[in-house]
């Protein structure tokens, strides 16, 4: 088991965040009081929301890059930050999508872009088809949701970080899988990271184990929102194939796929990722 | 004190260099390379014979439990072995340790196959109610680790009513849902007793304390390792005023006995060490999946080195002193191994304890040569431990023996 992640507002990805942008902290309550959570929200301009992978929430320079020209909202899924167990009240994607739906109508989002990266990528999907009203436009980055007998997502639970960093990184030995894999010096800080790592897995667990397709293909045909879908040509966790099976079932989606990249394709390609969705989200 | 053999049906031939070659014995061991059906009845069989002669022999009971894609234990259906011991045993109560709740659907089936092999062996039932491991239940049975807990209580909730009520009953779960719940056949003993294992996190003890079961600490790495958490399960439960009765705690115990010190270790060590080297050859990343634990108990165990910290260390040359000496194994003469255990017993106060008698490779009838020694030369000394102090042992079924068997059958 590893989780690969950057604590929220934390270094990451080889770059410090940057300090000049005023970053802020919400909490907000959704499931009639039963469900507490946060959001990270910086920048200034229209609504970006972006749903993190199955490691938990992390800023990272892809986020300070888009808060340059959107505000950014980052909502930790629940159970990932601050209560535990808020994730055991919400029972199945339905409730949390409907979980989701509060979330933006409590940050005043009416139907703003989305971006998901590997397991928030099937939460954004999942948004967008469920209520495609809700979702403007959709960004799929390295995402889940989909599944081949062929060609399988690797168990990133059950494998161990020498197995699982070839897969996630296309340079597995380079500074910035070194930055993102790295633990904290000071012991606590370390436990710290090694708690909220393991905790992260295990409440994207309570939507994906064992295999992380939930029936998103009975549904996505719902999804009305331009949609971009990024994806690294070495990703070995989920592997491109994947990319086009999005394709195929989001008509009208382009597909930005990138050499010299894996499973993050946005820290990895950080030089052509963020203009291009600066770009489809502009338009 | 009442003491029961406990099985674990290994694999008892694995290859030279499994752990050189083989990714781990737990999950993906390939079958078809390692193992041969026709043999591996032959062990089943054996199992069932050594179990059987143990019950004859006079030991109190007999212990089996269940793990799933497991070379070092494969009884998938521990009641499948228990129904067959429930039939070829007279007195001896039948231990099963368990059926794991979380992998029933529905649990209710659980609820049935123990009231069968209740009505079958005359009341002879213990109800072992594990929550089960993480690789049995998330890697191979594919539950999501952090419904594990939730999903146990409420099994057990099920079941408990499903023998206690007389009405029939709709019973509307989070994760199971009867109308209809009526349960055919239901045991003699109304309530069997419930042994529920644990590796002493607080939320576990809480809820033995709270139903009043008896609590079962089974881990290979012997009594000298649990000690802490067994004192922490004492002092838990002195907090919540209950009685520091020994026959609240079960214990599991690898023990080898020979004719002497020095005859024990040629005889088992080759098998002891076949057990730690290759039967406990886990993939560590198979072991805990996150959210098996709670986050509280996530958080007492990162920041006490690691859930499961040292199990995984290097032992490969680990002598048997070592084994011994770390109280993995109590091994030695038969005065020996009751001093040894009764130091245990009496340290940890355990009850209700069980031996690990067949051990690994440990063939058929060496197994039975240990089983005979134990019974003759050890068991009649530790058996009245706690007899002097009176207390009740309120967790064994109505229907097996009480009292030590009048004489032991010689075979």
């Amino acid at each position: 088991m590893v989780a690969i992640g950057c604590p929220a507002g934390g270094p990451c990805g080889g770059v410090e965040p940057m300090t000049t942008t005023s970053q802020t902290k919400k909490t907000l309550t959704t499931m009639n009081g039963r469900v507490s959570s946060h959001v990270t929200i910086q920048g200034s301009g229209p609504p970006v929301v972006f749903l993190h992978g199955a490691g938990g929430p992390q800023w990272d320079p892809f986020l300070d890059d888009l808060s340059e020209r959107f505000t950014v909202y980052a909502p930790s899924l629940p159970g990932t930050e601050g209560d535990p167990d808020a994730v055991r009240e919400i029972r199945g994607l339905w409730e949390l999508a409907l979980h989701y739906y509060e979330v933006f109508d409590q940050l005043g989002l009416s139907s703003p872009a989305v971006i998901g990266h590997s397991f928030g990528g099937m939460l954004a999907a999942e948004i967008a088809a469920t209520n495609p009203e809700r979702v403007s436009k959709l960004v799929l980055i390295a995402a889940i949701g989909l599944w081949r007998d062929e060609q399988q997502v690797q168990d990133w639970m059950g494998l161990g970080p020498d197995d699982l960093m070839p897969l996630v990184f296309h340079e597995p030995e380079g500074e910035l899988a070194k930055q993102m894999m790295a633990l904290p010096e000071e012991e606590i800080a370390k436990q710290d990271e090694t708690i909220r790592r393991s905790w992260a897995l295990a409440c994207s667990g309570a939507f994906i184990w064992p295999i992380p397709e939930k029936g998103l293909t009975r549904r996505i045909h719902r999804v009305t929102a331009d949609t971009l879908i990024v994806w690294g040509k070495n990703d070995g966790l989920v592997p491109p194939v994947y990319a086009g099976d999005f394709a195929e079932l989001i008509p009208g989606s382009e597909v930005l796929m990138l050499d010299r990249a894996a499973h993050v394709p946005q820290l990895e390609r950080r030089d052509a990722v963020t203009p291009a969705v600066i770009d489809f989200l502009s338009g | 004190m009442k003491v029961n053999m406990f099985h674990l049906m290994p694999h008892r031939e694995l290859p030279d260099d499994f752990e050189e070659k083989y990714h781990s014995v737990w999950i993906d061991p390939p079958w078809s390379e390692l193992a041969d059906p026709v043999r591996v009845g032959q062990y089943y069989n054996w199992t069932l014979d050594e179990l059987e002669y143990a019950a004859e022999m006079g030991f109190d009971g007999v212990c089996v439990n269940e793990h799933h894609q497991n070379a070092y234990g494969f009884m998938p259906s521990p009641n499948i072995m228990a129904s067959t011991l429930a039939r070829n045993t007279k007195d001896a109560a039948i231990v099963v340790m368990g059926a794991t709740l979380p992998a029933a659907n529905p649990p209710q089936r659980i609820a049935e196959e123990y009231a069968m092999i209740d009505v079958i062996s005359g009341g002879r039932l213990v109800a072992g109610m594990p929550l089960g491991s993480s690789p049995d239940i998330n890697y191979a049975y594919g539950i999501p680790p952090i419904e594990q807990r939730e999903r146990y209580r409420e099994a057990h909730d099920l079941i408990k009513q499903a023998w206690e009520r007389d009405d029939v009953f709709a019973f509307n779960g989070k994760y199971t849902q009867l109308r209809y719940v009526n349960t055919w056949p239901k045991p003699i003993q109304k309530n069997p007793p419930i042994w529920v294992p644990g590796t002493g996190s607080r939320s576990t003890v809480d809820f033995v304390a709270k139903h009043g079961y008896c609590y079962c600490f089974l881990s290979y790495f012997g009594n000298k390792t649990a000690k802490k958490n067994v004192d922490k399960y004492w002092e838990r439960l002195d907090e919540l005023g209950e009685d520091l009765n020994p026959y609240r705690l079960g214990f599991l115990q690898l023990v080898v006995v020979g004719e002497t010190d020095a005859k024990a270790e040629e005889d088992y060590f080759k098998h002891i060490k076949y057990f730690y080297d290759k039967c406990l050859h886990i993939d560590p990343n198979f072991f805990l999946a996150p959210g098996h634990v709670d986050h509280s108990s996530l958080v007492g165990a990162t920041r006490a080195g690691g859930y499961g910290a040292g199990m995984f260390d290097d032992r490969s040359n680990w002598k048997f002193k070592d084994y011994v000496d770390n109280q993995f194994v109590i091994g030695g003469s038969p005065d020996s191994v009751a001093q040894q255990l009764e130091e245990a017993v009496r340290t940890l106060r355990v009850g209700n304890l069980m031996v690990l008698l067949q051990i690994g490779s440990m063939p058929h009838e060496l197994t039975k040569k240990n089983i005979a020694l134990f019974a003759e030369e050890v068991l009649p000394k530790v058996r009245p431990i706690w007899d002097a102090e009176g207390w009740e042992n309120k967790w064994w079924p109505s229907g097996a023996r009480q009292a030590a068997p009048a004489a032991v059958s010689n075979r």
